[in-house]
């Protein structure tokens, strides 16, 4: 099995590892995502169906709404959360939602994580120290 | 994150718990951007209501307590703070019911009484009831480089594009620290460099209604994402229908949140202006083939004819668009199986009863509503399974929360829909 070390940025402190949930789709909040489950609701999107919670979500960045943040907020108070975030595009949303979620998030990465990362892989992030190891599935 | 004196004061308990609470979240929050400071606002638009579910449930939960409330879900404090009167002026944008058609919302009377008291207490620490996701319609139509910390996607491309003054895309939590300190950090559309043009869109066909606007924003929405588009070739300029449903759009189907036309919009008196005299990263065309590509996704969810709820006001309408449907409804009546409902700023529903346009809307068979919207208070008609909307934003979203089927087209065809009980819409 192969290791990939990324370096990026810390948005919110904190250690997690877990299996990641990759997609290239930006992700809208309100309107985009179920925060009781934390399942992608968006009509047209790739992952539309599948839920985020307890997995390493890696994704492009936060679209649509300014109730982004909340519907992360409410999908932790309802234990849906995903386990960490890693993610390419800064706006307000994103740095927001990721603070509410309290939850480690990271960006400005020295490799695309939506590149080197494969839904299934296995990812350990550590916020504080700015470090994403990833171990490939196959 | 440099903080100034009164900041640290702040973040140092100087002012109370919940300031403090204010200030750390903004500290966290300026940090998670890579913000170098704050920045002082005195428009803040924000939500603050406990009227949708989970919010509801929770505020129960905790016996109804909105300190509780609010210290959780506009400050992020799991601690309950007593919450004093707001520092920057603030207004209240849509809200989860409309409390006089509650009934007809399916509405519990309990709600009701939660959305009262919420009411009364933000009324109590100075929150403005304005209650639309269009405040610009109705008083606060900030001056160009304004500070602003406003939510509503719709509203802050609106408050950037087509107003000049200066705004991000604000949550509930960081507008909830802006009106109790009189701050939000300043990065993103606060800054020059960043309002400058990113993308031109040459527009090669006529744009007229209010529908072909939603098409064009649903279009560059989803092409650009959240860069800034700049457009040229529009050779009819838009009114604030128009430049509120391209929006609308640009923001649902992407994170669009300022724009420009060249020879209108207020930083853009020509091309050059729009792009600081930097060469735009991509050219893009908007014509016929792009025209009907946003069509068909805006229309990807409908299949059967038969309309059984026709909902006008996303964003909440003007009045004037009230005088149009209004005209297209006098001395008619609507099918026996279909609904119609038309949102609008409940200030502006205030002039509509006086100038007899509630009565035409009511006599025909439908109903003006105020202060939320179907997909903000998942509100719908009993057993509603086909929906058909004049907004793009709202067949963008209604679908995907309510499990319906949506039609988009125009204005007239949403209500020939609701006359005839189907949908004879389609691109001309």
């Amino acid at each position: 099995m192969s290791k990939i070390v990324l370096r990026g940025r810390k948005v919110v402190g904190g250690s997690a590892e877990g299996e990641a949930l990759v997609t290239r789709d930006q992700i809208s909040g309100w309107g985009g995502i179920d925060p009781r489950t934390g399942t992608i609701i968006e009509t047209r999107h790739e992952l539309r169906g599948q839920s985020f919670s307890g997995k390493v979500l890696v994704f492009p960045g936060a679209k649509g709404s300014s109730g982004w943040s909340s519907q992360f907020h409410v999908a932790r108070l309802a234990g849906a959360a995903p386990l960490a975030m890693l993610f390419n595009e800064m706006t307000t949303k994103i740095a927001l939602g990721a603070v509410v979620t309290h939850a480690p998030a990271m960006t400005e990465f020295d490799q695309d994580p939506l590149a080197v990362i494969a839904t299934g892989d296995w990812v350990k992030v550590d916020a504080d120290r700015g470090i994403v190891e990833v171990t490939k599935k196959d | 994150m440099r903080l100034a004196d009164d900041e640290r004061a702040m973040l140092d308990g100087k002012q109370g718990a919940a300031r403090q609470k204010a200030m750390d979240l903004l500290v966290r929050y300026g940090e998670a951007l890579g913000a170098e400071r704050l920045v002082d606002t005195n428009n803040v638009c924000a939500t603050v209501s406990a009227t949708t579910p989970f919010v509801r449930d929770y505020a129960e939960q905790r016996g109804g307590g909105m300190d509780a409330v609010f210290s959780e879900f506009s400050l992020d404090s799991a601690e309950v703070v007593e919450i004093p009167r707001v520092k920057a002026y603030t207004c209240h944008v849509q809200q989860g019911i409309d409390p006089e058609h509650a009934a007809e919302q399916g509405i519990a009377p309990q709600i009701v009484r939660l959305y009262r008291e919420g009411e009364a207490y933000m009324g109590r620490i100075g929150v403005q009831l304005l209650n639309t996701c269009t405040p610009y319609q109705v008083g606060n139509v900030p001056v160009k480089g304004e500070h602003c910390a406003w939510m509503e996607s719709s509203a802050v491309i609106y408050c950037n594009g087509v107003l000049g003054a200066r705004t991000n895309a604000e949550g509930k939590e960081s507008a909830g620290a802006a009106m109790l300190t009189g701050k939000i950090p300043y990065w993103g559309y606060h800054l020059d460099a960043n309002r400058l043009g990113t993308h031109l869109i040459q527009v090669e066909v006529e744009v007229t209604s209010t529908a072909d606007w939603g098409l064009l924003g649903y279009w560059i929405g989803e092409a650009v994402q959240e860069r800034v588009p700049v457009l040229e070739g529009i050779r009819q300029v838009p009114n604030l229908a128009r430049l509120k449903h391209f929006g609308a759009a640009a923001a649902s189907s992407g994170g669009v949140e300022m724009f420009h036309i060249a020879g209108v919009t207020p930083e853009a008196r020509s091309l050059e202006e729009a792009f600081g005299g930097r060469k735009p990263l991509a050219t893009l065309k908007y014509g016929a083939a792009e025209r009907r590509q946003a069509y068909e996704r805006v229309n990807s969810t409908a299949r059967e004819r038969q309309v059984d709820f026709v909902m006008l006001g996303c964003p909440h309408y003007s009045l004037e668009q009230i005088w149009e449907a209004c005209q297209l409804l006098e001395g008619q009546r609507l099918h026996a199986n279909t609904s119609l409902w038309i949102f609008t700023p409940s200030a502006i529903k205030q002039i509509a009863d006086r100038n007899g346009y509630t009565r035409i809307i009511h006599d025909a068979g439908g109903v003006l509503m105020t202060d939320n919207c179907s997909a903000f208070g998942r509100v719908m008609p009993k057993g509603t399974k086909v929906v058909a909307l004049d907004s793009a934003k709202q067949a963008h979203y209604l679908p995907a929360i309510m499990g319906v089927q949506a039609w988009f087209g125009t204005t007239a065809e949403c209500i020939e829909a609701a006359l005839t009980g189907r949908w004879s819409g389609g691109l001309r």
